[in-house]
């Protein structure tokens, strides 16, 4: 048990990383992830299809590859043609995921956008409502209940793939529960650093499930 | 003056001629009834005038303003500013209510005032309650539009309509979207607001209440006016073959 007290204030510090992380990727994905909802939906094509080439990058290549394109991509960037500038680890994984997860956010805002039925929109406008009356008073509260769910699958999702982040040398949580699994000689530290991860994962289950709950009071 | 004028107004759907030249003026304090089969035209031709669509053709006039710029063609709309105005001046109250559901009762009646018309959030609340007693829902103002039956609802949709103090308002069939034992509460309160001069435009399939609320009648066909005038004309003194035979059809549903 010596060893666990000795472990855990690593571990936790990893996990401070993590926590960063998950954090700084949903305060910016998710602002980010409505506005390219509401690009895809444009009805100027010259919006539309990079937005729809955009997502479909993100979603169709690992996020394994693109944090080391962001992070390698703008180092040689700024190093060979002397333009740009270079990602540091941290922003570099920053900004990785934030822009994949805003792809996939984008899509379920999308989806919940379109399910608001017309007849909300024409009763806001027979009402006399701006168009950013409508969408932020009427049509956004109803999209926030029903993307609710599909969201909390995103976010446990996130909570995992922090691990990622070791790709560029990251000591996020489990980059340090690997370096310590060297050190004792023994996978015991990766079962503890699973521990985090799955009590983070429970707690945030909870504020879902609190969320849907608060959300219930119409249908 | 009339407080509707509506003039040679065409609307087509692609190579579809949905509506054919419809011209029909109306009064202020007056209810008008707009009836016929499905398909008819009846309810494009209210979200014509409500700018839910736009016309290829004709004019129309709301309290004296111009939806479209008199003569042109083809048609060019008014100013934003006008158009905003004419909109303000009509309320629609739609065949499945659109209430929003994520708003108690209270709020979806002042939402609009306080947010389009600058209304203080007091007097918004004190209005909304008093259309709601006349609605003949007191209490109902914190409940949201789910927790009430369909019949409660559309009444709380017109309230909602009444509350931007339109000077026409419009109808697209207001109860069919309801039980049949529902649809009696809501004619009763279209009935009251007529007593009270409001100025309607009902489409409806009622055909009782047609006739009983109106003081003028149109019958649709096809995308035309096929007969117009008082109750008593398009209901008993028509012979238009085209309406008798819509007319028998209903008396045998």
């Amino acid at each position: 048990m010596s060893d666990l007290s000795s472990l855990l204030p690593i571990l936790w510090g990893g996990f401070c990383t993590t926590l960063a992380i998950f954090g700084l990727t949903l305060l910016f994905s998710i602002p980010l992830g409505l506005l390219i909802a509401v690009l895809k939906m444009s009805k100027w094509r010259l919006v539309r299809y990079p937005v729809s080439f955009y997502i479909s990058v993100m979603r169709g290549t690992p996020l394994l590859l693109q944090i080391v394109a962001i992070y390698f991509g703008s180092y040689y960037l700024s190093e060979y043609s002397g333009i740009g500038f270079s990602f540091d680890r941290f922003p570099a994984v920053i900004v990785a995921f934030s822009i994949n997860y805003a792809a996939y956010f984008a899509e379920i805002f999308r989806g919940g956008i379109q399910s608001v039925s017309k007849g909300q929109y024409e009763a806001a406008y027979m009402l006399g409502m701006t168009r950013s009356q409508t969408f932020f008073r009427i049509i956004l509260p109803q999209v926030v209940k029903r993307v609710v769910p599909a969201s909390a699958n995103e976010v446990i999702t996130l909570v995992k793939d922090t691990s990622l982040a070791q790709v560029i040398a990251v000591t996020e949580l489990f980059a340090l529960a690997k370096k310590q699994q060297a050190a004792y000689a023994s996978i015991y530290p990766l079962f503890v650093a699973g521990v985090f991860y799955y009590v983070a994962n429970l707690l945030l289950s909870a504020v879902f499930a609190y969320l849907e709950r608060k959300l219930n009071y119409y249908k | 003056m009339p407080i509707l004028k509506v003039s040679h107004v065409k609307k087509s759907f692609g190579s579809l001629d949905v509506l054919k030249d419809i011209s029909f003026e109306l009064n202020a304090g007056e209810v008008l009834s707009i009836i016929g089969p499905s398909g008819s035209g009846k309810s494009t031709l209210l979200r014509c005038i409500t700018q839910l669509e736009t016309i290829d053709g004709g004019e129309v006039q709301v309290d004296g303003k111009d939806l479209v710029i008199p003569g042109s063609n083809p048609v060019k709309y008014s100013p934003a500013k006008v158009l905003r105005d004419i909109r303000l001046s009509t309320g629609l109250v739609f065949q499945n209510f659109n209430l929003f559901p994520h708003l108690t009762v209270l709020q979806n009646l002042t939402i609009a005032p306080v947010r389009v018309l600058g209304i203080s959030r007091e007097q918004a609340r004190e209005t909304g309650r008093r259309l709601l007693k006349r609605m003949g829902l007191e209490g109902k103002e914190k409940s949201y539009p789910c927790e009430l039956s369909g019949g409660q609802q559309q009444r709380v949709s017109i309230a909602r309509a009444l509350a931007m103090n339109p000077k026409v308002l419009f109808f697209d069939e207001p109860t069919s979207a309801l039980d049949p034992e529902l649809t009696g509460e809501i004619l009763k309160v279209i009935k009251k607001l007529a007593e009270e001069k409001m100025t309607m435009v009902i489409v409806t399939h009622e055909m009782a209440f047609a006739r009983d609320v109106a003081d003028k009648v149109i019958f649709m066909d096809g995308g035309v006016v096929v007969e117009q005038g008082t109750p008593e004309h398009v209901f008993r003194e028509s012979g238009n073959e085209r309406l008798a035979s819509f007319l028998s059809r209903f008396s045998q549903s």
